[in-house]
């Protein structure tokens, strides 16, 4: 079988269009959704450290749940099962008024999800910074709140910027799942070019490059942050 | 000022302090020493309420740590701890740690904190050294810079929780004579040492513990004269023939 190569294709009307809203809606999805998945995961997180029983218990409930339900069921579920079971009223209108339907159900999937692995590394974080620290933030006279506000937060963030850009990335990678409810995301259009031109190589090609382009940016801006972040010979002071 | 009465603790069934039962008058200089695990730690961590305990009354300039209704945060505030640790917050300069508190807690304006932190750091001999990280001091430079943001806080006494023992030997000398200062300047000082030559040099009252008792409080001179517990006599051979 002899397969005829048009690289040209892909920067051919609509096609080429196609590609770059591909580009935009996985980005909007998954930034928006990184967005979730940082305040809310930030939240999950510092309650997972707190004293309080139920709080506590609250968190971490929420952090089993979501990690542990396959991200594509959970994608599903905020499409098809979520409308039906919220009040009447609200069903109706996510399902026939609520603005971009596809794109909102996969961005509350793909945020409330990255949000309960970012509680873990936010927790992991505060956990790693010893209890004398508090101890010494709470006996100057600082309230358990401003301790979190001004040690326990900003330290322990320092410390994961690391596994917080991988949880960027894997947003981003992820994204790509919102195929499967109809979001016009870059792989969606790539299998729609491929559809209409039978050119998959080029398709599924510019694809690939598209993501590993975005993740390039993302790893070296990321890096930026983590130098400027770096807390100067943190390590290195507590061996002592 | 500070006033310790039939203190018990337990961590769960374990008891840590027995009937402990003490007091510090303004100005006094009191070490307590004991064998590791004997309960130091856990007594002067109650006095400022970073442990909570279940039986007795502790009291610091009249006001009840163990009451519910006082306002801990404000109590502490007034009473610097300095730990074995250290303790700087390592995102933070030496300057920034010890502004910290003044600007959060007592709500002064930065150039207040900022000028008082000069002051502190002129003090402890580290003037230079404001702009620095932790990491990038030593292990005694930051036990100074400890010292001086306790002190920024002017509080009416000071907890020291071995304050050396994390420091090479070189360096534990420039801390002590930071806190011999402290005493000669009328400081209310508890602190928890085993550097038996800081206790006759500045000590007032020596208070020994063992297994969560307070089994000798004397002054000094009895304490290093005839001490009346076989237990401090054992305890004080060990740690003077090493
Ligand atoms: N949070 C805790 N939970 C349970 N037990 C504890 C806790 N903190 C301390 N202990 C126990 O209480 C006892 C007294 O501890 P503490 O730290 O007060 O001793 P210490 O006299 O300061 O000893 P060291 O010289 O080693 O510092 C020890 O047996 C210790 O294991
Ligand atoms: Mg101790």
């Amino acid at each position: 079988m002899k397969y005829n190569w048009n690289w040209g294709i892909l920067f051919e009307e609509p096609y080429f269009g196609w590609l770059v809203s591909g580009i935009e809606w996985t980005l909007i999805v998954s930034a928006i959704a990184w967005i979730i998945a940082f305040s809310l995961g930030s939240l999950v997180g510092v309650a997972r450290t707190v004293n309080s029983m139920p709080v506590r218990a609250v968190a971490t409930a929420y952090v089993e749940l979501f990690r542990n339900i396959p991200l594509l069921v959970q994608m599903f579920i905020w499409f098809y099962v979520v409308p039906e079971l919220v009040p009447d009223g609200l069903g109706r209108w996510m399902k026939r008024d609520m603005p971009f339907p596809e794109a909102t159900s996969a961005i509350l999937c793909l945020g409330t999800y990255t949000a309960s692995r970012v509680a873990e590394q936010v927790r992991a974080g505060i956990e790693s910074i010893p209890r004398g620290q508090t101890a010494a933030g709470l006996a100057m006279g600082l309230t358990l709140a401003q301790v979190y506000r001004y040690l326990l937060v900003p330290v322990g963030y320092r410390i994961i910027v690391p596994p917080l850009t991988s949880e960027f990335l894997t947003i981003f990678k992820n994204s790509s799942l919102a195929l499967t409810i109809g979001v016009g995301e870059v792989l969606m259009q790539a299998r729609q070019i491929e559809n209409y031109t039978f050119q998959g190589f080029e398709a599924f090609t510019a694809a690939t490059l598209i993501y590993v382009v975005v993740t390039l940016i993302v790893v070296f801006a990321m890096d930026r942050i983590e130098k400027r972040a770096r807390i100067p010979g943190y390590g290195v002071q507590r061996g002592q | 000022m500070i006033e310790i009465q039939h203190v018990n603790k337990w961590f769960g069934p374990f008891q840590v302090l027995k009937d402990c039962t003490s007091r510090v008058e303004k100005g006094e200089v009191v070490v307590i020493c004991g064998p590791s695990g004997s309960g130091k730690s856990t007594l002067i961590k109650c006095v400022n309420g970073l442990e909570p305990f279940q039986e007795g009354i502790i009291t610091v300039n009249g006001i009840s740590v163990g009451d519910k209704a006082t306002n801990l945060p404000k109590l502490r505030s007034h009473i610097g701890m300095v730990f074995q640790n250290f303790e700087l917050f390592p995102h933070k300069t030496a300057a920034e740690n010890i502004a910290l508190a003044q600007l959060k807690v007592l709500g002064r304006s930065e150039d207040e904190a900022r000028a008082r932190g000069k002051l502190l750091l002129d003090r402890v001999g580290l003037g230079e050294m404001g702009h620095k990280y932790p990491s990038e001091l030593s292990g005694g430079q930051q036990q100074r810079v400890a010292i001086a943001r306790a002190l920024a806080m002017d509080p009416i006494a000071m907890l020291f929780d071995e304050p050396t023992s994390a420091l090479d030997p070189e360096m534990i000398n420039e801390v002590l004579d930071v806190m011999q200062e402290l005493a000669r300047d009328g400081m209310t000082m508890m602190v928890v040492t085993h550097e038996m030559g800081f206790a006759r040099r500045v000590a007032d009252r020596v208070i020994f513990m063992d297994e969560g008792e307070i089994v000798e409080d004397a002054t000094k001179d009895e304490f290093f004269g005839t001490p009346r517990s076989e237990r401090a006599q054992q305890f004080l051979s060990k740690i003077l023939h090493h």
